[in-house]
């Protein structure tokens, strides 16, 4: 199978979706390529820096049979449009009586690591899952960047594509042709049966590092990427917390009101999934501060090898 | 312009049934017949009707906070809009919106909004949409003064102008926003002076006469239906009500010879003189469609309270689309 990068896997799945369905345009202050030579300046807008009227137009467009791609390029920009994310667009529908759908995709690079510091370094999905009514992707490798873009546009709600920073130039295998990934299916990225590792985005990569270190000490490890956030793919990950009865959360987000908290949250409060449980649940995430610049810093707030393995170590040692 | 009979008929009758509406539904709220908030359109129906009058049911509107007026202007069923007010599965939302969230896509009206400035970038959307349609269709964006201070305003109209987009921004200056007076929210009270640094036609108009509004209207929607792109139109009014109430009216707190002097300036009171003036409205007639109206409302209130609450099992029904 060709290996072809993260970004150009993003890049593709919006061609191949414009190519498409000519109904699909795309919005942004800036492009790679030149897409405006094969789709033209009508569907290819390079706006002015004005993330409000941005997100609002994604939304009003969508409501009346086009289906744009808004691109915030990152996710901090999108905060400059937060009354259209969060009293327009997670709510038209439902608040419409449903009435009207509302095919938006909002895309933005998300997550730290290579040194943009505080304000651009951030991993807020978590707060666009608490608003209810927004879909979110969040992929880990270039397939699945590729399937679930492209799932994301043809889908008919607004979907937020978090695509995580580090992960940019990760190359890796993505199949020919049409190449679709499910909204809401988790993906088994590695299989074990000690310790379920949960990761998300960059994190994924790295768990899977780490799980190869640790079967060079006999330690059998699965790695899941849940890759959609909202609808999130919970009995896949209760399958696998039951299977191993130990579960480590990883994600580059600080723990407070995370995806992870929520996800720990759902294997616990689950039965079934609890009464399978050998030890506590354990979160690996960021410490609680604004992601600072200079590098050893940057490092000692974002969640290293180290940390996963330790954690793996701990949920072993602390297991009944 | 000149209107002929019927169609100036039509717009006193429009503008009567949206202030008739607006007086019942705050007699309901104070009888507990409906719940949350009620802002009245009472005092501004020249602008909605004025307004709309140049509109076909492919063209689109925005609207606020105060939108029943918009919602009858553009054409939505007042007794679906009663039902979304009494929370019935009849409303518009099937009584997930109600008074602040009315829209009836199948005229083109896109919707009520709870944020002051929210459906401007909306707006913008839709009239990007008809751009890309090629088929002539305008888009109304109705805010008030209030949200001329908001970034979204500026945003909208910015690029609204930058991308020629066929859409006409309708600024109701009802001279408060929210309790506040609009001298203290802005350095010029001048709305329509904004149109000037984006590159726009700005346009002035006493919002309480239905035909000025109609007319400058006329020229704003020719110019956007030609693919020039959009103009600014603000309408001096006033609300005659308060901005907004719950289980009681608030107190009034505006200076009461401004709401005298306001009121001498009734937008229908105006209509009826000019249609008496040119022979074209008899006491009786006047009366048939005051009783008509009456009747409507009737009905449409009876309409509401016959129609079922909505089920709680269809709680999470209408989150996401297939």
């Amino acid at each position: 199978m060709r290996e072809i990068t993260f970004q150009k896997a993003l890049e593709e799945a919006v061609a191949e979706e414009m190519r498409r369905d000519p109904r699909v345009i795309t919005l942004g202050t800036d492009f790679t390529g030149d897409p405006i030579k094969e789709f033209g300046a009508s569907r290819v807008r390079f706006t002015p820096i004005s993330e409000a009227v941005l997100t609002g137009m994604g939304l009003g467009a969508a409501g009346c049979g086009v289906r744009p791609i808004v691109n915030w390029r990152m996710v901090t920009f999108s905060f400059v449009a937060m009354d259209q994310v969060v009293n327009q667009a997670s709510k038209i529908r439902y608040m419409f009586g449903g009435q009207a759908d509302f095919p938006v995709t909002y895309r933005c690079s998300t997550g730290g690591g290579i040194g943009l510091a505080a304000q651009h370094s951030q991993s807020p999905y978590s707060m666009w899952m608490h608003l209810a009514g927004l879909k979110i992707v969040l992929p880990s490798t270039p397939a699945d960047a590729k399937g679930l873009l492209k799932s994301a546009i043809r889908d008919n709600n607004p979907v937020v594509s978090f695509e995580c920073s580090r992960l940019a130039t990760l190359t890796g295998p993505v199949p020919d042709g049409d190449h679709l990934v499910p909204l809401g299916v988790a993906d088994v990225k590695r299989t074990g049966t000690d310790v379920t590792i949960v990761a998300l985005a960059y994190y994924v990569q790295e768990s899977l590092a780490v799980a190869d270190e640790l079967a060079r000490e006999g330690v059998s490890i699965e790695v899941l990427d849940p890759r959609t956030l909202v609808p999130m793919d919970v009995e896949t990950l209760r399958a696998s917390v039951q299977k191993t009865g130990r579960v480590v959360i990883v994600d580059e987000a600080p723990a407070t009101c995370s995806a992870a908290a929520e996800i720990a949250a759902l294997m616990v409060e689950d039965p079934d999934t609890f009464r399978a449980l050998k030890a506590p649940v354990r979160r690996v995430c960021a410490m609680p501060v604004p992601v600072p610049y200079s590098p050893p810093l940057e490092k000692a707030a974002l969640p290293s090898r180290d940390d996963i393995r330790a954690a793996v170590h701990d949920v072993l040692k602390e297991s009944v | 312009m000149t209107l002929d009979k019927a169609r100036l008929v039509q717009m006193l009758r429009t503008m009567i049934l949206i202030r008739e509406f607006d007086e019942r539904a705050i007699q309901l709220r104070l009888a507990g017949k409906i719940y949350g908030t009620v802002h009245p359109y009472v005092g501004q129906e020249a602008v909605a009707v004025g307004v709309s009058a140049l509109l076909s049911v492919t063209d689109r509107v925005t609207s606020t906070h105060r939108g029943h007026g918009h919602c009858i202007a553009k054409g939505a069923d007042i007794r679906r809009m009663m039902a979304e007010l009494f929370g019935r599965v009849d409303g518009y939302c099937k009584g997930k919106g109600g008074s602040m969230h009315i829209a009836d896509f199948a005229v083109g009206m896109l919707g009520a909004n709870g944020i002051v400035g929210g459906g401007l970038p909306i707006a913008c959307g839709a009239a990007l949409a008809g751009q890309l349609e090629g088929k002539g269709a305008v888009t109304v964006c109705f805010f008030g003064d209030g949200a001329a201070a908001e970034g979204e305003f500026h945003e909208s109209l910015n690029i609204a102008s930058l991308w020629k987009l066929p859409i006409v921004f309708v600024c109701e200056n009802n001279q408060y926003a929210a309790n506040n007076p609009v001298g203290v929210q802005h350095p010029r009270v001048d709305i329509a002076a904004h149109a000037a640094p984006y590159d726009m036609p700005g346009v002035g108009v006493d919002g309480n006469d239905v035909l000025a509004v109609h007319a400058a209207t006329a020229d704003a929607v020719t110019r956007a239906r030609r693919g020039d792109g959009p103009s600014l139109l603000e309408c001096k009014t006033y609300r005659w009500h308060f901005h907004a109430m719950r289980a009681a009216r608030p107190p009034e707190t505006r200076p009461a010879e401004e709401i005298a002097s306001w009121k001498a300036g009734d937008p229908i009171a105006r209509l009826e003189q000019h249609m008496v003036g040119r022979a074209l409205l008899s006491p009786d007639e006047l009366r048939a469609i005051r009783d008509r109206v009456g009747a409507e409302l009737d009905e449409a209130v009876a309409f509401a309270e016959a129609s079922p609450f909505p089920d709680p099992k269809d709680l999470m029904a209408d989150m996401f689309a297939r």
